[in-house]
């Protein structure tokens, strides 16, 4: 069997990257280990910075997904791949081997596990949720505490998983603090009752329009910001949860009692990630996957014929992911 | 010059120019790491001292590393050297050797307290 080209996750930037060379005229199969595609996409509720629906965003990729040029293999995993004879060589967890002339990687990141933060205590007490958690709430419209009572209270968490040497990421993710910031607003709006509080080591409000949410949080909607990182959580008997921060600004420890803590955690790369940058000896810091160069030659790499795109490379945004895609789908064409 | 009535408090003001930052050099080589402190505080939120006291350990070690040095001695002596702080650290900072290195670098500017330079000295 022959393929042309080989993407490799059906993300946001494996099909932004397949519709760019199918349109270009190039025959594309696109692998992907979920029967579904779009899998953190699906589960995203609005978008920063202009809380667009994500659902608008998904149904776009998945109409892309359909130009005849493109196959799509949903539910089918690469569990190798190797250089022979100046062409790719592709193993499926079938056990079959595909052949193509070039690969693009685009197997993307995976949330931080955030049970592995256990002074948190996620996963050991109901009032501990994650960033995703809370998008999914968003999604259906209905924010709930852990007895399903509306939160009179909830306290945003940055940096879980990220900035932090004790797990092994000292990188920032990029994306959480605009993403608190975000669904801190989307909670008030639901509960315009409720306190909601952030708490943050330094904001990181990079972005156009990612500032004036951030403002915006503070003046339209009474988010109030606390300068410190919690140490620890515990649950009450009531089902909240206690926290322990110090507010840095004033040099004192604080206690604070939530219904709902929200952990934001960031972006590790996927194991396809891992394993493949791995197989293919281009495994970066951190287990991403390494360009050979971060300005000129961010979609290649130092192999012939796979090219990288999104955020398999190192934590981004929808924007970036999407424009990356485009960039790594120009590359190749302009290597035919 | 007209007088308005107030004047700018001078004790309030932090003249880094006199700041005499010797002692806080003396730790940057040091292997506990404090100078890639990002002052997050989570060291204070869990201090076993911090909790019955009004001790914070962030700010104490800020201090040291501004090279203001008063009062840090005898705040330090607060410390019980649990060691709870280093566990926690997202830089990795080894917070209870730091104290330790703090608490070496200062006793000797504490001429007049013989409790606190004993304090000190035990470590
Ligand atoms: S984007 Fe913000 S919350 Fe996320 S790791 Fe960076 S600083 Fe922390
Ligand atoms: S926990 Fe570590 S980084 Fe944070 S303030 Fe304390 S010493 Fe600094
Ligand atoms: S070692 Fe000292 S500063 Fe650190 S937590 Fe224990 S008492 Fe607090």
């Amino acid at each position: 069997m022959k393929h042309n080209i080989v993407i490799i996750g059906a993300g946001p930037s494996g099909i932004e990257a397949a519709h760019c060379l199918a349109v270009s005229g190039e025959h594309v199969t696109v692998f992907e280990k979920m029967e579904d595609p779009l899998e953190n996409l699906r589960n995203k509720a609005f978008l920063f910075p202009d809380f667009t629906s994500a659902s608008e965003l998904t149904e776009t990729f998945r109409t892309k997904l359909q130009h005849p040029y493109i196959t799509y293999r949903g539910g089918t995993s690469i569990t190798d791949m190797e250089r022979m004879d100046g062409r790719w060589v592709l193993t499926t967890d079938r056990g079959e081997k595909i052949d193509t002339d070039d690969v693009i990687l685009a197997t993307g990141y995976r949330p931080f596990d955030a049970s592995r933060k256990e002074e948190l205590g996620y996963g050991i007490y109901n009032g501990v949720v994650t960033s995703l958690d809370m998008e999914k709430m968003l999604l259906r419209g209905r924010v709930v505490n852990s007895i399903g009572d509306l939160p009179s209270r909830v306290a945003f968490l940055q940096c879980v998983g990220s900035r932090d040497s004790k797990v092994g990421n000292n990188y920032c993710s990029k994306v959480c603090c605009i993403t608190a910031a975000k669904q801190a607003v989307e909670v008030k709006k639901l509960l315009p009752e409720a306190e909601v509080f952030i708490f943050y080591m330094d904001l990181r409000m990079w972005g156009q329009g990612f500032e004036e949410i951030y403002r915006s949080s503070q003046q339209d909607y009474g988010i109030r910001y606390i300068r410190g990182r919690i140490s620890e959580a515990a649950g009450t008997f009531d089902g909240k949860v206690q926290i322990k921060a110090e507010d840095t600004l004033t040099g004192l420890p604080m206690k604070m009692s939530t219904d709902l803590l929200v952990l934001m955690v960031g972006m590790e790369p996927s194991e396809g990630t891992r394993m493949l940058a791995g197989r293919c000896g281009i495994c970066g810091e951190y287990g991403f996957a390494r360009s050979e160069n971060r300005h000129l030659y961010d979609n290649v790499t130092s192999r012939e014929g796979l090219y990288l795109c999104g955020s398999c490379k190192r934590p981004m945004c929808l924007e970036d992911v999407i424009s990356d895609a485009r960039s790594a789908a120009m590359e190749l064409l302009k290597s035919r | 010059m007209p007088e308005f009535g107030f004047s700018i408090s001078k004790g309030r003001t932090i003249d880094f120019d006199l700041l005499d930052s010797a002692r806080t050099a003396a730790l940057e080589g040091d292997d506990s790491g404090l100078i890639k402190c990002m002052d997050c505080g989570t060291c204070t939120a869990t201090c076993s001292a911090g909790a019955f006291s009004d001790f914070s350990i962030r700010k104490i070690h800020t201090m040291f590393r501004r090279g203001q040095y008063d009062g840090v001695a005898e705040a330090l002596s607060k410390c019980m050297l649990c060691g709870k702080c280093t566990l926690v650290c997202p830089r990795s900072v080894n917070l209870r050797h730091a104290i330790i290195r703090m608490r070496q670098t200062l006793r000797t500017s504490v001429p007049d307290d013989d409790d606190l330079r004993h304090y000190l000295n035990v470590l």
